[in-house]
């Protein structure tokens, strides 16, 4: 799930970290609450996550670039992901991926300049009978057609 | 007056195309009006072609209206439709829509009746019937239920749900756990979103169960990040379930206990296959492991372990509560039960079909599916999610069941069925398959790691002409090597999708012909 981006806090950082310690396999909830927190996981946090739960440095590191969804820097205010599966190629989201990467002026992991969307491909939003899909900060939109897309920009940009 | 129900779907697919404004126009309409309405939000009907779609209740029948639009709605009040009056998008009574009457609703059979929060209604239409018979029944005795049932792993494998059980349950540990495997990622798959979304306390109740046979204390549900809005509804309904006594410490006052908790992936493909998610859920980068030890021996932190997809212990509850006879009954040669397929992609009425295994795919496709969305006509579809065979249009009359769909170079998967139009292009689509892998291994071995991205570069030397014969035969050499060699099956299936294109679609391949000049019979469109 995606939230606004925030300023990292040290101190927040430690109780959280301390928060999920304790729980088995605490390691990716632990990297889902910060990122919840903050909009991404700073690199500072690797050494006090790894100290926390008994593990190297390279063993934090590794989990958190293994997964899609873990970013190291702030993101866009919006979360804009188009999906780009098969279901929505057999209805055109190639082109509606083109369309977005025009419309906003960012390729694909890219943020716009002002900060308001980064955009992303996903392989599936579980849309696949009203293709092409996209999600706007982990709301689902189907039948998604330029137009649409441009709507939903216009009111992301408005709120 | 008395209050009249009306049901708005919660389901994220309705959801996207406008459920949540409809529902909220139709409270405000009810109120200028002074009529005093309940909207509940139910799960999805399975119809997503005719999504939002609204529910009335009128003389105890369900009278349904859709696809719904915000604009429509004043004309519905003005209608009448509390009272089922005439409108165009009135579609009479919702178990009466072909599409649904057709169907064989098994474990989708509450999807979209119930609210999926309301534990007493789920309780009103046979919830819980399968658990209390469960803490009445020895564990070896609900494992052979589950055996005799004929229930299959509906994650893709098709493995024996019985055998696993039974296996974990002849495992001596101090812990075991159930593990539900609901990283649904397969493109044109959405049944374990649409189960968890719309009736939660089956999977409950069937990890539940899965507990009290294998003397399992603790279960996961591992969720794709993907789904919000599974992963929130799921969390309540645990919840609830807590609150009520049906999970926790002596569930239903029985002396056994059995905790669950969600656990969320990170955007991982690969965590859909059962190692890995196991690797997840312990904290660790989602890297297959070798086999053997197989899970049910040594899974979860070392310990024997249920991992089952969601369907799989979704079918559980009935299984037990109208005996394993019942539910074998469906079905056809080994293939027992029924199966949620899942109509997607360029589809005109896309959604979800629970049917006995044995349909042809020509009645799913057309017969339900109704062909392409855009009129024009079926290429190919692509069944089992993008590990999948590209079966062609001449091959429609074969019966989708495990077997059938095998013995002719395909699978059934998790039962996602994604229709293309005669537009596609088959080398574009064998290209993603390999860009698909590449992009989601998880890099353990050699054929997939390395496989997938050569495979992409020799595809792209094809379609410019270098060489295609030879690259053709390096490409096809190539696929046998990450079929054979690779640990998993991401990359010893990722070469499927890529032979079925090029078997049964070669013209596509041969870009020395340009576009449109190919022998198919179908009019192509190259991008």
């Amino acid at each position: 799930m995606q939230t606004t981006s925030g300023q990292w806090d040290s101190k927040r950082a430690h109780e959280i970290i301390t928060e999920h310690a304790g729980m088995p396999g605490a390691l990716i909830p632990m990297l889902h609450a910060l990122q919840h927190a903050f909009g991404y996981i700073d690199k500072s946090a690797v050494t006090p996550i790894a100290a926390a739960l008994n593990l190297s440095n390279a063993d934090v590191h590794g989990v958190i670039t293994f997964y899609h969804d873990f970013r190291d820097a702030p993101g866009g205010k919006h979360q804009l992901q188009v999906c780009g599966a098969e279901a929505c190629q057999a209805c055109g989201c190639r082109e509606l991926m083109t369309h977005a990467t025009e419309k906003l002026g960012v390729q694909p992991g890219e943020t716009t300049p002002d900060g308001m969307f980064t955009l992303n491909t996903v392989y599936c939003l579980g849309n696949c009978a009203l293709s092409p899909a996209i999600s706007i900060d982990g709301r689902m939109y189907g039948k998604v057609d330029a137009n649409r897309f441009d709507q939903l920009i216009d009111t992301c940009k408005a709120s | 007056m008395t209050t009249t129900r009306i049901y708005v779907p919660r389901d994220a697919a309705a959801v996207s195309v406008g459920a949540d404004e409809v529902a909220a126009r139709i409270e405000h309409e009810a109120g200028a009006r002074g009529l005093d309405v309940t909207v509940v939000r139910n799960g999805s009907r399975g119809m997503l072609y005719l999504e939002p779609l609204v529910e009335v209740v009128v003389n105890d029948a369900r009278l349904a209206f859709g696809p719904v639009t915000v604009d429509d709605v004043p004309g519905l009040f003005d209608a009448g439709f509390l009272q089922g009056g005439a409108h165009p998008k009135a579609l009479g009574k919702t178990e009466e829509i072909p599409y649904f009457a057709k169907q064989d609703r098994v474990t989708f059979a509450r999807c979209g009746v119930i609210d999926p929060l309301d534990p007493e209604d789920y309780a009103a239409h046979g919830g819980t019937t399968g658990l209390r018979k469960a803490l009445q029944m020895d564990a070896e005795a609900i494992c052979q239920q589950v055996l005799d049932s004929g229930l299959r792993g509906r994650g893709g494998a098709g493995f024996p749900t019985g055998i696993k059980w039974q296996t974990v349950r002849n495992a001596e540990a101090d812990q075991k756990y159930i593990c539900c495997n609901a990283d649904e990622g397969d493109s044109g798959t959405f049944a374990d979103r649409m189960l968890m979304e719309g009736d939660p306390f089956t999977l409950i109740e069937g990890m539940t169960i899965a507990g009290l046979a294998v003397g399992a204390t603790q279960g996961y549900v591992y969720i794709r990040s993907e789904y919000p809005d599974a992963m929130a509804t799921m969390r309540k309904a645990i919840e609830l379930g807590y609150a009520l006594g049906w999970l926790g410490s002596s569930i239903l006052d029985s002396g056994k206990d059995f905790h669950l908790d969600v656990r969320v992936g990170a955007g991982a493909y690969i965590c859909g296959e059962e190692t890995s998610m196991l690797e997840s859920l312990e904290g660790k980068r989602g890297q297959v492991r070798a086999k053997p030890p197989i899970p049910a021996l040594a899974g979860l932190f070392g310990k024997p372990t249920i991992v089952n997809n969601v369907l799989s212990l979704a079918a559980v509850p009935d299984i037990i509560a109208d005996g394993a006879a019942a539910y074998q009954a469906y079905g056809v040669g080994r293939s027992r039960g029924t199966q949620a397929f899942q109509l997607a992609g360029n589809i005109a009425r896309g959604g979800l079909v629970e049917k006995a295994f044995g349909i042809s795919l020509n009645e799913l496709i057309h017969g339900f599916g109704g062909g392409t969305y855009n009129g024009r006509p079926v290429r190919t579809v692509q069944i089992g999610g993008p590990l999948g065979a590209y079966v062609p249009a001449d091959k429609f009359d074969l019966a989708a069941d495990y077997e059938t769909l095998a013995g002719n170079g395909a699978m059934l998967g998790h039962g996602g069925i994604v229709v293309f139009d005669d537009t596609v292009d088959m080398a574009q689509q064998a290209r993603f398959a390999l860009e698909f892998c590449a992009a989601e291994s998880c890099g353990k071995c050699t054929p997939c790691r390395i496989g997938s991205v050569r495979g992409v570069e020799t595809i792209d030397r094809i379609l410019a002409g270098d060489k295609p014969d030879e690259n053709l035969e390096l490409l096809l050499d190539l696929c046998e090597v990450m079929t054979d060699g690779s640990l998993c099956a991401m990359g010893g299936l990722t070469p499927m999708p890529v032979r079925s294109a090029v078997q049964h679609f070669p013209e596509d391949f041969q870009r020395d012909n340009p576009p449109g000049a190919s022998t198919s019979s179908s009019a192509r469109v190259t991008n």
